[in-house]
């Protein structure tokens, strides 16, 4: 009975709508959370696995030598590598894709790659617009990303380094 | 500012004389009902604008910033992309109802406003019957929404329409109730009269001897206007978007003016009967009333309904939605027997002279 009269009394002084209207209204006046995209970005871990790239010897040779485990490992076969021996006698890739749209950015290539020449960077935000060959990077765009980014792909495999 | 309205339209009767004047009575007409539409239209987008803020700051975000500063040119472009869109007409739908429909839905939303007092003579019609004139005129904007259900071809709209025009019955019935109370004692139903009937100070107001009235007013207004949570008719976790499904472009603009015109409506209305319309809430109080004294009626009328419009947004940011018979319980078994049992004590209060306000 006087249980009932209890509710009787919170429902109709309608207290816990007026309880969520006080959290709201707390709210309202709170600290914004948003961060503002392309003028803030949110922190990325060092392992981040972006768009890839393939890096240089710091003398300029390209490191990567055809040895194709990185195809043998793609998961997802996003991975297409032909290669030639070059005039100097050493082993060097004429075609290297990576089909964005199949990659599954696992990070397995860089994991195989036994001169580090693959790599994944921290850039998220890259787009292609074009048709479906857009998707397909080739050997000349990701050494180009490699060679714009190199001092911070050093930098993230330097804080990485330690972990693994 | 009331004596160069009237040498204004002095000047409009001397300058076209033809047919006895009666092209300058429409004239007159035409220029009251256009600055009457065209501040609502302007404060439709921006309150479209300040919903969108309010509930992203109640949810810690920031809202719409991007379009000019701190992003005050949204609605604009948000009319621009609307009107430049395509009108998609649905196979085998009658294309007139389909069209007539948003008509329907906007053309009571404004004509309503045409009776609503916003200062001591600033009105566009003074009728004698202005608070039947709002409840009349304002449930025939329900056509429209269930015409657009049964136009569209389609089976959420039709749904939505259902669900509309029940809430419509149930809920016109309940504020009816509500509004009698105030009747009962303002013992007028013009819309000037009752204000004038609040004159004294803030104890005056009704909201005192009606406080109950007030928030079953305020409810119900909410479900007359489709807004959450009571915005079933549209729900779109239920029924995708209601009877707005199969409209895009300027007809869906238009029924969405339609619904913020009615939102303001009823705040305005709340603010009438309820918050003594255009009176200073420092009335009667020694020192306070002079000091505010060169305010102008309209500018308190204005901010105690932005109050209430802010209300409507601090609602919809915090309640979940309501089940379908769970509003439906709630006027039948709750609110309709409150509103009759208070008009009793209204009576009772009347003839017995209980307080200020009778």
């Amino acid at each position: 009975m006087i249980n009932n009269i209890k509710k009787l009394v919170k429902d109709f002084s309608l207290s816990e709508l007026r309880g969520g209207m006080k959290i709201t209204a707390k709210e309202l006046i709170n600290k914004k959370i948003t961060v503002q995209y392309p003028e803030e970005r949110t922190p990325i871990s060092p392992r981040f696995r972006g768009l890839h790239a393939l890096r240089r010897y710091p003398n300029g040779e390209e490191r990567c030598i055809a040895c194709k485990l990185c195809e043998a490992v793609c998961p997802a076969n996003a991975i297409t590598i032909e290669s030639e021996a070059r005039d100097d006698g050493t082993r060097r890739t004429t075609q290297y894709d990576i089909d964005l749209f199949k990659c599954i950015f696992c990070g397995f290539c860089e994991e195989a790659c036994p001169v580090d020449a693959i790599v994944e960077t921290q850039i998220f935000d890259y787009a292609f617009v074009d048709s479906r060959e857009g998707s397909i990077i080739d050997k000349a765009h990701l050494l180009e990303v490699g060679d714009k980014n190199e001092k911070v792909i050093n930098q993230t495999k330097l804080e990485d380094a330690k972990y693994r | 500012m009331m004596e160069l309205w009237q040498s204004f339209v002095g000047l409009v009767y001397e300058l076209i004389p033809w047919f006895d004047g009666s092209i300058a009575a429409i004239l007159i007409i035409l220029i009251k009902a256009i600055a009457l539409v065209m501040p609502l239209m302007l404060v439709v987008a921006y309150f479209t604008y300040a919903e969108r803020k309010v509930i992203g700051y109640m949810q810690l975000r920031i809202g719409p910033n991007r379009v000019g500063p701190k992003g005050w040119l949204q609605p604009i472009a948000d009319a621009l992309k609307l009107m430049t869109k395509e009108i998609i007409f649905p196979t085998k739908a009658n294309i007139y109802l389909f069209l007539l429909a948003p008509i329907l839905a906007i053309a009571p939303a404004i004509a309503v406003w045409a009776v609503i007092p916003f200062d001591e003579g600033i009105y566009v019609a003074n009728l004698d019957i202005s608070l039947l004139y709002v409840l009349a005129i304002g449930s025939i904007g329900v056509y429209g929404i269930i015409l657009a259900g049964w136009a569209s071809n389609s089976k959420y709209p039709l749904l939505g329409a259902l669900r509309s025009a029940s809430l419509l019955v149930s809920y016109e019935i309940v504020i009816g109730f509500a509004l009698v109370t105030v009747v009962m004692i303002a013992g007028s139903v013009n819309l000037n009269d009752i204000v004038m009937a609040q004159k004294g100070s803030i104890m005056h107001w009704y909201w005192v001897p009606l406080f109950p009235m007030m928030i079953i007013f305020f409810i119900s207004a909410l479900v007359e206007t489709n807004r959450a949570p009571f915005d079933v008719v549209e729900g779109e976790s239920e029924i995708v978007g209601g009877t707005h499904v199969e409209y895009s472009g300027m007809t869906f603009a238009v029924f969405f003016l339609a619904e913020y015109a009615n939102m303001i409506l009823m705040a305005v209305l709340a603010v009438i009967m309820f918050f003594g319309g255009w009176h200073s809430p420092f009335e009667g109080v020694p020192y306070m009333e002079s000091a505010f004294a060169w305010v102008p009626g309209i500018i308190w009328l204005l901010a105690k309904t932005s109050f209430f419009m802010f209300l409507y947004l601090w609602v919809r940011a915090t309640f979940p939605r309501f089940r379908y018979d769970q509003i439906m319980r709630l006027s039948w078994k709750v609110f309709l027997p409150w509103t009759i049992a208070w008009i009793f004590v209204v009576a009772l209060m009347t003839q017995l002279k209980i307080g200020p306000w009778f």
